[in-house]
């Protein structure tokens, strides 16, 4: 029964970290623009602000409404708990998991998507058809990318596949998971999370007329979701597996500390781009993964 | 050895899907001479172990002339004719970067098929070469200004030059003085034609080059 124990450990451990990610990205585009910025834990608590409050529900939707929020945060809550973390391991794990973290995160973009058309607002359509439309393009580099981890190790399994290092194309993997990573999060070259313009909105433009829990289960979702994609980017690229405990656990946290950095410096240094060319940026990183399934199949086959 | 041979056309390889994708003109020249310095430094990792002047020579001369006179004479070209920095594109970047990719992996995946020598099996020189020659095709088919088309001739000069590389030991001198001289003097010509062009038809589109007139 030491199971019962480790799990809660987890599940507190995501879920009481992952909020922590966005107040970092906003302390360092704060400190890059020389300003003072809000409070690292701001988002904790307008979580907890936004818990109090009462749900304001249009008579028009159904109950999906407040379903699909809650069925997207657990899929991503789950895929947390697929994620291996070091040589610990997931939480649970078995012979293809990583087909099912692949899966849930779709899952949770779908309710996500399906929850936003529930009001039948014409700005939640336009944010779910951006928002679903980029999703294919990033999705193809992450299956490129999980199919040259899976070349390198041999295995299907997120353990043993996240465990080594990624040899010979980890720099084209670490680059194309980042562009995944600030794609599917929604971050500046993609999308601006400040942004409060309607028309050039796409994660913001779904969750426009969600309130209360509801809505702060979307953005625990959405930071849950960043730590994630850090996490995973972590272990792709290095050798965390390999370390002894207390080293894996600092180097992961270093790792996902300066991935985390990384994205608020570009969010501080670029611009958004134009909607139409992010179809390009997508296909840069699924072609970087590309290369470097190509390089692991290379480098396997000598 | 190999290893950094391979690294170094990889680079290569990546700078083509750059100049692929890339909607202006300065970057796609400055990914064009960047792969010709990069190429530029292939003899002297080729033949390490007997340097002697000559390959000194090509090395310098290749470095020099794709590096930095053809892009300054196209940069001035294209100030002269005072152009627009956006490329248009008769295949847009994203079909042009798929296909750059594919071809790269095609050219990867011919190559092994190919009955080379064995202290070339190794190497990514073959697959490089029909890589860049591919990515100069596509710039060439696919973009309507001049200076990228240009830009696209040199890139697939650049593979030609790649696959030269593979024969260093029996090519004269002479030969790889006589192509780079050919390439600087085609580049000066067409950076007057560049300015005629623009004087003629205000505009440096290929597409007005098409009809006849008196």
């Amino acid at each position: 029964m030491i199971f019962i124990p480790e799990l809660l450990l987890r599940l507190a451990l995501w879920l009481l970290l992952a909020p922590l990610l966005p107040g970092i990205i906003n302390k360092v585009k704060a400190w890059v623009a020389g300003r003072r910025g809000p409070p690292v834990l701001q988002l904790y608590y307008d979580l907890a602000k936004l818990w109090r409050k009462g749900v304001v529900m249009s008579q028009l939707a159904s109950p999906g409404f407040i379903i699909g929020p809650a069925v997207a945060w657990t899929a991503l809550l789950g895929a947390a708990l697929l994620m291996p973390l070091g040589p610990a391991g997931g939480a649970v794990s078995f012979h293809g998991d990583v087909l099912l973290l692949i899966y849930l995160l779709a899952l949770a973009r779908f309710c996500t998507a399906w929850a936003a058309m529930e009001t039948g607002s014409a700005f939640e359509g336009m944010g779910s058809a951006r928002e679903v439309s980029y999703a294919v393009l990033a999705e193809a580099a992450i299956i490129a990318a999980v199919l040259s981890l899976i070349v390198h190790t041999g295995s299907v399994s997120l353990d043993t596949m996240l465990s080594p290092s990624a040899g010979a194309g980890a720099a084209l993997l670490a680059a194309g998971l980042f562009l995944v990573l600030l794609a599917e999060n929604c971050r500046v070259p993609f999308d601006d999370p400040n942004t409060h313009l309607e028309l050039t909105m796409i994660h913001e433009a779904m969750i426009l007329d969600h309130s209360g829990p509801p809505l702060a289960a979307i953005l625990h979702g959405a930071s849950l979701k960043l730590l994630l994609f850090s996490v995973l980017l972590v272990q792709a690229v290095l050798p965390v597996g390999e370390l002894s405990p207390f080293a894996s656990a600092g180097a992961l946290a270093a790792g996902v500390l300066a991935v985390t950095v990384g994205v608020g410096l570009v969010e501080s240094l670029l611009a958004r781009l134009a909607f139409k060319r992010v179809p390009l940026l997508l296909i840069t990183a699924f072609l970087l993964c590309l290369f470097a399934l190509l390089v692991a199949w290379k480098g396997g086959a000598q | 050895m190999n290893e950094t041979l391979n690294l170094v056309v990889g680079l290569a390889m990546g700078l083509n899907l750059i100049a692929l994708g890339s909607s202006r003109l300065p970057t796609l020249i400055r990914a064009m001479s960047l792969q010709g310095m990069v190429l530029g430094v292939m003899p002297l990792l080729l033949e390490h172990e007997r340097l002697d002047w000559r390959i000194l020579l090509v090395a310098f001369a290749t470095m020099a002339g794709k590096g930095v006179l053809i892009p300054s004479l196209l940069r001035r070209a294209m100030r002269a004719a005072n152009i627009e920095r956006e490329i248009e594109p008769f295949i847009g970047f994203v079909p042009s970067l798929l296909l750059g990719a594919g071809g790269t992996i095609a050219a990867m995946a011919l190559a092994r098929g190919l009955p080379l020598l064995p202290e070339h099996a190794g190497t990514l020189l073959v697959p490089g070469s029909l890589a860049s020659i591919l990515t100069g095709f596509i710039l060439l088919i696919g973009r309507a200004k001049a200076i990228s088309q240009v830009c696209g001739y040199l890139i697939l000069e650049n593979g030609i030059y790649l696959f030269g590389l593979l024969l260093i030991h029996s090519t004269p001198l002479l030969v790889e003085s006589g192509i780079l001289l050919d390439v600087t003097v085609g580049v000066f010509i067409i950076g007057i034609i560049v300015d005629r062009i623009q004087r003629a038809f205000d505009s440096l589109d290929t597409r007005k080059l098409t009809t006849l007139r008196e």
